[in-house]
């Protein structure tokens, strides 16, 4: 039974269904409601060895709360059919497809199809797209699909993301890809908590950094080169933590693959001398993941469930809710798929081998990274190139120092055979990546505790604690769209929006203001080509998440600028993206970190007619 | 002598014989039990209105409720319990603090104390603006029990640093005019075993004997305190505290048969829920 196709406009309605949401969410916790339970011992459903499979034109999904082992402990779930992750479904491209998603919970549920294009009314955002699924009720989501890829889907409503409500989506094209490969994995990597998600909140709101046990401190004084002293004076003069790479960490997170925990090891089994496909979904709720294959090179193709130029590497990270298909070929009879939170406490880990029972020797984590002052737009050589306007200033800072040497030499991130004639088509798709962006006098109020004096592009840089290992890792400047874009009509605009924050009470926000506090939507007309500008003024990396339309990242490669639907905005980076306004309706815009959307940082985009 | 968490105490009118006879006789444990009862109601009330608080359009509605300090003194006099307690409640910008503090004398039926309730918004990303009002109240036994109120006016945050800054002006009902200004800082030695050094220093303008306070410059407290969190919400310490009056306060201390400077070490238990 279909309930409220329409979408009009119902802003006042769906805000207080929002707020009415985080009102549950508060009382739960006050009341002491844990919802995931405390391990218990007793007989439990063994944890799922495969993702189970869904397809055909219906498909039913039973939203409830189950007891099931996670890394051997009991836990309570919310869960899509018994699982974590949810089934897998299957879908073809061009083909109708009907969920009919039923809710056992006693509170709303929601689902949301993360990067499929669907009619506003099926994008499954309670107070933004539709009103939620009541308890005891059958929502039938109906669309028809429009696209190909690996993408995933999710719950929107309050933590019932992080506490179990994902799983993947695999859509088969309607004509043959130009892949070979004779054997595929979905890989679904995720955070799990056995503490109630509400509480963690709480916790962070009490005291930002309560998840943090890997701080600098006069014990770890003497592991740091010399000048950490002075480093860190200069960090505290700031009040800020050069540690605070995640919020959620490994001190509360156990991290899964497929629903296992490192110790229980998913194993994907293959023919020897087979080629593999792995469709990587970073599922996760808080946790950027930096995944590797020892001796393995990856070759990607697919990046958002978009089609890429191939390009090899030996390490990509993953922000949430992006996903990234990668070619492998296996030499040896067992290999370790090792995803390394980024602050390195923890990992998630699987491994691919051709004997059921084989395993391969599980690579050290590496030690933490530090924020540099380049994360806080402090990067003082930065600000000298810009002073001096030239294109060669943006790449000496010393982040730069793990990109590869033949980009040092030109504008960052280019490909050079799409450099020349850039300046005469910069209005139209791309922009000039050294563009070192100075704040203006506006501190975006309390809610904002840095601003990045300086933010610039840092698509050519792997991120905070890679590229020092002497392998190959994967950055957003490698990624070309393997089809060229059609669509070349100028950009009319340019809307910039900065990603702001305030760790101290962590409140989190777009130009300091929280979607709490009755944000107006962004409004975009029919057909417009806009131009969006992020700039990071937080010193953490945030993955800001565009429902409804895919955009184009701009990488300076023009109409081979990749498309996705998740980008990754690292701390100080100034990231711009063109979104062509094709679909009508209201949009949710937001960080994808959980609890950072959850404090606020979200909006919507509303395409009008 | 008591540490930034025992102001009262080191305005020193524990021990200042109490001459105006105005003062109502409530004994030292039925002080203490109003204490206790003060706590446990702001607790029901919490729980009691935080549905209804999250409904205004704030979320997501917290709180927070911290005994900072809760320790045994180890002095040559009295031994004090002492404690140094906040709490609030409320949303990002908006809140509503508590906090309670005193000691108590171990040896004899003595105690004093002092609690103010706070209206709180956030003002700047690490500063917050505090208004409400303090009452105060020493105890006996076999004195009179003296009490005051105040308006105060304050400020509370982060200073570059990272040091913990909470200056605040107090007016009390009769007109006297006080400042205080506190300090206290988290030095991490491993990632669990955490030093918290604290200063507090109190200026009045009026001489108030009952309080033992004199005009001009107070006193200084300093303390060092080296807690093991065991979680992050429970962490038991040992420590030191300092305390020395100066000018007048110090004449009225010695007025009242003490020292000017005080030094005890102390044991106790920080947590948080």
């Amino acid at each position: 039974m279909s309930r409220s196709h329409d979408n009009h406009d119902r802003r006042g309605l769906t805000r207080r269904g929002f707020l009415a949401n985080t009102g549950r969410a508060t009382a739960a916790v006050l009341l002491g409601r844990f919802v995931t339970g405390c391990a218990t011992t007793g007989v439990l459903a063994a944890p799922r060895r495969r993702l189970s499979v869904v397809d055909g034109r219906t498909i039913d999904l039973h939203i409830a709360e189950t007891r099931l082992a996670v890394a051997g402990q009991s836990a309570v779930a919310t869960t899509i059919n018994g699982g974590i992750p949810g089934p897998e479904i299957r879908l073809r491209e061009g083909q109708d497809v009907t969920l009919r998603v039923s809710n056992a919970l006693d509170e709303d549920t929601s689902i949301h199809w993360h990067g499929l294009l669907v009619p506003p009314g099926m994008d499954g955002v309670p107070g933004v797209s539709f009103p939620g699924i009541p308890p005891a009720t059958t929502f039938e989501y109906r669309f028809p699909v429009r696209q190909s890829g690996t993408y995933w889907y999710h719950s929107h409503s309050g933590f019932q993301e992080q506490t179990g409500i994902y799983g993947p989506i695999v859509i088969e094209p309607r004509e043959p890809e130009p892949y070979n490969y004779q054997r595929e994995f979905t890989i679904v990597l995720s955070d799990w908590t056995f503490e109630n998600p509400h509480r963690v909140l709480a916790n962070l709101k009490r005291y930002g950094g309560y998840y943090n046990f890997q701080r600098r401190t006069l014990a770890n004084l003497a592991d740091e080169p010399p000048g950490a002293l002075a480093n860190r004076f200069s960090w505290a003069r700031m009040r800020m933590d050069a540690t605070d790479i995640a919020d959620v960490t490994g001190a509360t997170y156990t991290f899964l693959m497929n629903g296992l925990s490192p110790d229980e090891n998913w194993r994907g089994v293959f023919e020897p001398g087979e080629r593999l496909r792995l469709r990587f979904i970073n599922a996760s709720a808080a946790t950027y993941f930096d995944v590797r294959i020892p001796g393995l090179p990856m070759q990607v193709i697919q990046a958002d469930g978009m089609p890429v130029v191939p390009v090899e590497t030996d390490e990509f990270r993953l922000a949430i809710a992006e996903t990234l298909d990668v070619l492998v070929e296996p030499t040896g009879a067992a290999h370790t798929i090792f995803a390394e939170a980024m602050d390195r406490s923890g990992h998630a880990r699987g491994t691919l081998a051709t004997d059921p029972h084989a395993t391969a020797p599980v690579p050290g984590r590496r030690p933490r990274p530090l924020l540099t002052m380049a994360d806080m737009g402090m990067d003082h050589s930065n600000m000298q190139g810009m002073d001096n306007g030239g294109a060669a200033g943006g790449d000496h800072g010393p982040a730069h120092q793990n990109t590869p040497s033949e980009e040092h030499s030109g504008m960052s991130g280019m490909d050079h055979s799409h450099a020349s004639g850039m300046d005469e088509m910069a209005a139209a798709c791309s922009e000039n990546l050294d563009v070192v962006a100075r704040h203006d006098g506006d501190g975006h109020g309390a809610g904002n505790a840095m601003v990045a004096e300086t933010a610039r592009s840092r698509i050519s840089e792997p991120g905070v604690g890679l590229g020092q290992d002497g392998w190959r890792v994967l950055t957003y400047s490698q990624l070309r769209r393997a089809t060229p874009g059609e669509d070349s009509q100028p950009v009319t605009r340019t809307i910039e929006l900065h990603l702001t924050g305030n760790m101290e009470r962590y409140m989190w926000s777009f130009d300091g203001e929280q979607y709490h506090r009755d944000m107006p939507d962004i409004v975009l007309h029919y057909g417009e080509r806009v131009r969006f500008v992020l700039i990071n003024d937080t010193m953490m990396a945030h993955p800001i998440h565009l429902h409804g339309m895919f955009f184009e990242l701009d990488v300076g490669a023009c109409e081979r600028n990749p498309l996705k639907h998740t980008v990754n905005v690292q701390p100080a980076e100034r990231t711009s993206f063109v979104v062509t306004a094709q679909e009508v309706g209201r949009w949710a815009f937001h960080c994808h970190i959980l609890y950072h959307m959850e404090a606020g940082m979200f909006r919507v985009v509303e395409v009008r007619v | 002598m008591g540490l930034p968490l025992s102001h009262p105490l080191s305005h020193g009118g524990r021990h200042v014989p109490c001459r105006g006879g105005a003062g109502m006789r409530l004994p030292p444990h039925a002080f203490l039990a109003s204490t206790a009862g003060a706590w446990l109601l702001a607790l029901v009330c919490t729980f009691w209105s935080a549905p209804a608080f999250a409904q205004m359009g704030e979320p997501p509605f917290n709180h927070f409720m911290q005994f900072e300090e809760l320790e045994y003194g180890f002095n040559d006099r009295d031994n004090p319990l002492s404690w140094d307690s906040t709490a609030w409640f409320g949303g990002d910008w908006n809140r509503v603090w508590l906090k309670v503090e005193g000691e108590a004398a171990t040896v004899d039926p003595e105690v004093e104390g002092e609690a103010q309730l706070l209206y709180s918004r956030l003002i700047a990303p690490f500063w917050e603006f505090q208004v409400g009002v303090r009452g105060d109240l020493v105890a006996a036994e076999g004195q009179s029990t003296e009490g005051r109120g105040h308006l105060v006016f304050g400020v509370e945050g982060l200073a570059p640093y990272w040091f913990e800054v909470e200056p605040a002006v107090f007016i009390s009902h009769r007109g006297d005019v006080s400042f205080r200004l506190r300090a206290t800082y988290d030095l991490y030695i491993t990632q669990r075993l955490i030093a918290h050094p604290s200063f507090e220093t109190n200026i009045a303008v009026q001489t108030v004997p009952e309080f033992g306070v004199g005009a001009g410059f107070n006193d200084i407290d300093l303390g060092l305190r080296l807690g093991y969190q065991i979680a992050r919400e429970f962490a038991p310490y040992i420590g030191v505290s300092w305390n020395q009056a100066f000018a007048e306060t110090a004449d009225l201390r010695r007025a009242a048969g003490r020292t000017a400077s005080d030094l005890q070490g102390v044991a106790g238990l920080r947590f948080w829920f």
